[in-house]
């Protein structure tokens, strides 16, 4: 399916919950809704669904006007945080009364697909127990099935991992990935993990405070943040964010350190800029042509692949990511290498001036 | 402070019989005096259960547990002398910070003296020195937070303190702040200090030792180079880091490693069927028939914005398996459909018996 949303806008109040936006989802892909909370990722699924009418705006499905329509009487899925079963069902009935509601599967039918997608999900042993019988994990894999039980056109997922334990999210996340490349629904997905829209793929949504601020293909969007606000929403560690001045071919970080800049990427001289440098861009081991930052270790966090190493340096603290695991003394030195051609630049409104060169490249292959 | 040893079971019934009777299967362990222990694993692993015997919340069905030497197996929290600190805040909202902080030594009839040392040391490493005549009740969630983790921290004479999954209603972005302030304190007051998470960041970040669980039983305890370099079972392989570990069914021929209908020139580490073992970030590209090497066909090229993840098919119609890896977006990146040649075989390939390690 096609949606459309044009000029859609929420408002409860006094309170603005959505401001103006436009955006068309990509038919038959993954969109994932990228946002903290609060930053207004359910109000626009609801409005998606049809559960609220939007107070300004125009949603059309496949070109027709469905703005107001009750959700009753549009195909719709949707999957929630919270794991939604009927209690007094089995599972098998869970996964079958959508298919039963709506009618024209006959009995056979009906129990191919509910085999079918209890066999996609991994949940054949319990089809004929009670949700309550079921572990968390369990219990979500049959929401699950429920909502792709009734090939809905438009399938809606709001945060449905967050609940679970992060090997059971990793586990679940890569079937869907799969069930979603099938290209039945399309599908919007919600999460305030950068890390999971990165393996989800597909499109990127980034939204923050109401706003929508950048929608394309995922690991574009990742990799050209148009601006700072899309840079801290969609960076896991933050983006480290420097202040610094930028003018004649070069940006003059705080101390005096400076870096080249590739020429004509800001206007007029000496200018206020943020440079922003990703943690993955900042290494232990020095290249020719790196800028050196001295400082001393404040904690090493290990996440089980990587260690991101915060480290309070001249410039500020920064956040470096080193791939594997890696201990550090609390206040030990260190020095972080750092190539000129990884920086971002933002100007003063915030906006992208100047992002790595060659990361566009890399993204256009996905 | 104190050294605890442990050497006990608990049972879900009076005769086990089976794993399954068991929250916690036969466990001998020692936590050293001074040493920072996380416990990890998902839920229902035995964690909880393990933590509650150590404070003495729950008494093991099985077996016993000293402090220095001394048998604590049937005392209680306060005869053991524990601190705990849980998941919620749990604090007075009446009193001030400071007064707060001081309860647990007021209430052991500490010198006031003392107790304004040992308030003040704690809230200045929490930093909360200019709260302290605050009251607690208007405080947000993370602050109330912190005040429990420094009612767990503010006496010297604990033999313990316990941390049941203390980061859970931080915001994120503290979240990193808090654990350092954890590890700082732990360097300068030399607690022993037991924490108990489902987090493998916070388990590894935290602890000096982390004592992976599963299914009631310790599976590993080893730091977190350890766990990710030789992880001693397969869940761990799996549990840590992500994605985890690749497996990949072999066994051993005359020749070498028989895998995904291959010979690979290499010593087996055993003669009959057993696991191999390597992780996304050790898998690398390589030439045709490089030694080593299992030939496949990309399923999946994505971009994780710091890093590639390729994951490709190996092996045969019949042992067809996925193997992944980990590549840095500065190296070439093959396509979907692509054949590829994988190194699997390398000095941090591990082996697997049983899904135990033996090579």
């Amino acid at each position: 399916m096609e949606l459309m949303l044009n000029g859609v806008a929420q408002r409860f109040g006094a309170a603005t919950h959505l401001y103006g936006l436009d955006i068309t989802l990509v038919p038959r892909a993954v969109t994932v809704l990228l946002g903290a909370t609060q930053a207004g990722k359910t109000t626009l699924m609801r409005v998606m669904a049809g559960l609220d009418k939007p107070s300004a705006g125009r949603v059309l499905a496949d070109g027709v006007d469905v703005t107001g329509l009750p959700v009753r009487q549009r195909n719709v899925a949707m999957v929630y945080q919270q794991f939604i079963n009927y209690p007094s069902m089995t599972v098998a009935d869970n996964i079958a009364s959508p298919l039963k509601l709506r009618g024209g599967l006959g009995r056979e039918g009906i129990n191919a697909r509910v085999a079918e997608l209890a066999a996609k999900l991994h949940i054949e042993p319990f089809l004929k127990r009670l949700p309550a019988e079921l572990s968390g994990g369990q219990q979500q894999r049959v929401a699950l099935a429920r909502a792709l039980a009734k090939k809905a056109p438009l399938m809606l997922l709001d945060e449905p991992l967050v609940n679970l334990d992060y090997k059971l999210r990793e586990e679940l996340r890569d079937e869907l990935s799969m069930l979603f490349a099938a290209g039945e629904s399309t599908v919007v997905y919600a999460t305030t993990e950068p890390t999971e829209a990165l393996l989800l793929g597909g499109y990127t949504a980034v939204m923050d405070a109401g706003e929508l601020l950048q929608y394309g293909p995922t690991a574009e969007v990742f990799h050209r943040p148009l601006s700072i606000r899309v840079a801290r929403a969609f960076s896991d560690p933050p983006m480290n964010l420097v202040q610094a001045t930028a003018g004649d071919g070069a940006i003059t970080l705080p101390t005096g350190l400076t870096l080249a800049l590739q020429a004509g990427a800001i206007g007029q001289a000496s200018t206020t800029v943020t440079v922003g440098i990703r943690a993955s861009a900042l290494r232990v081991v020095a290249r020719p042509g790196d800028l050196s930052l001295p400082g001393n270790v404040e904690l090493a966090e290990i996440s089980g692949s990587d260690t991101f190493v915060h480290v309070d340096t001249m410039i500020g603290e920064l956040v470096a990511q080193l791939p594997g695991v890696h201990q550090f003394t609390l206040g030990a030195p260190i020095t972080l290498h750092l190539s000129p051609a990884m920086v971002y630049v933002f100007d003063a409104a915030g906006d992208l001036r100047v992002a790595p060169s060659g990361t566009h490249a890399a993204a256009s292959r996905a | 402070m104190a050294r605890i040893a442990l050497d006990l079971a608990h049972a879900y019934s009076a005769n086990p019989q089976r794993d399954e009777d068991y929250a916690l299967l036969p466990l001998k362990m020692t936590f050293e005096d001074g040493g920072a222990y996380a416990l990890l694993g998902p839920s229902g692993c035995g964690k909880t259960t393990l933590l509650n015997i150590v404070s003495g919340l729950v008494t093991p069905s099985h077996g016993s547990l000293t402090y220095d030497g001394r048998d604590v197996t049937k005392l209680s929290p306060q005869q053991r002398n524990i601190a705990q600190v849980f998941q919620f805040p749990v604090i007075y909202d009446t009193m001030t910070v400071g007064e707060n902080l001081a309860f647990p030594l007021r209430n052991r009839g500490v010198a006031p003296a003392k107790i304004k040392e040992r308030v003040g040391r704690v809230a200045e490493m929490l930093d909360m020195s200019g709260q302290l005549d605050v009251r607690a009740a208007g405080l947000a969630a993370d602050a109330k937070q912190k005040i429990s983790l420094g009612r767990g921290l503010v006496r010297e004479d604990v033999s313990a303190v316990l941390f049941d999954e203390p980061l859970t209603v931080i915001d994120p972005h503290l979240k990193w702040q808090l654990r350092r302030k954890l590890k700082q304190i732990h360097q300068e007051l030399k607690l022993t200090l037991i924490y108990v998470t489902h987090d493998q960041v916070e388990a590894l970040t935290f602890a000096e030792q982390v004592v992976v669980m599963t299914r009631g039983r310790a599976v590993q305890i080893g730091t977190a180079s350890e766990l990710f370099e030789r992880p001693r079972h397969t869940f761990v392989g799996n549990f840590i880091g992500s994605p985890g570990m690749n497996f990949l069914a072999a066994s051993g021929s005359a020749a070498g490693i028989e895998v995904a209908g291959r010979t690979l020139a290499a010593a087996a580490p055993a003669t009959g069927a057993f696991t191999l073992g390597v992780r996304p970030e050790y898998v690398r590209l390589m030439d045709a028939e490089a030694p080593g090497a299992l030939p496949g066909v990309v399923t999946a090229a994505q971009d994780i914005g710091t890093y590639w993840l390729v994951t490709a098919q190996v092996g045969t119609a019949e042992s067809a398996t996925l193997l992944r890896a980990r590549l840095s977006p500065e190296q070439f990146i093959p396509k979907v459909g692509d054949a590829v040649w994988l190194s699997v075989i390398g000095t941090h390939t591990c082996y697997y018996v049983n899904e135990e390690l033996v090579a």
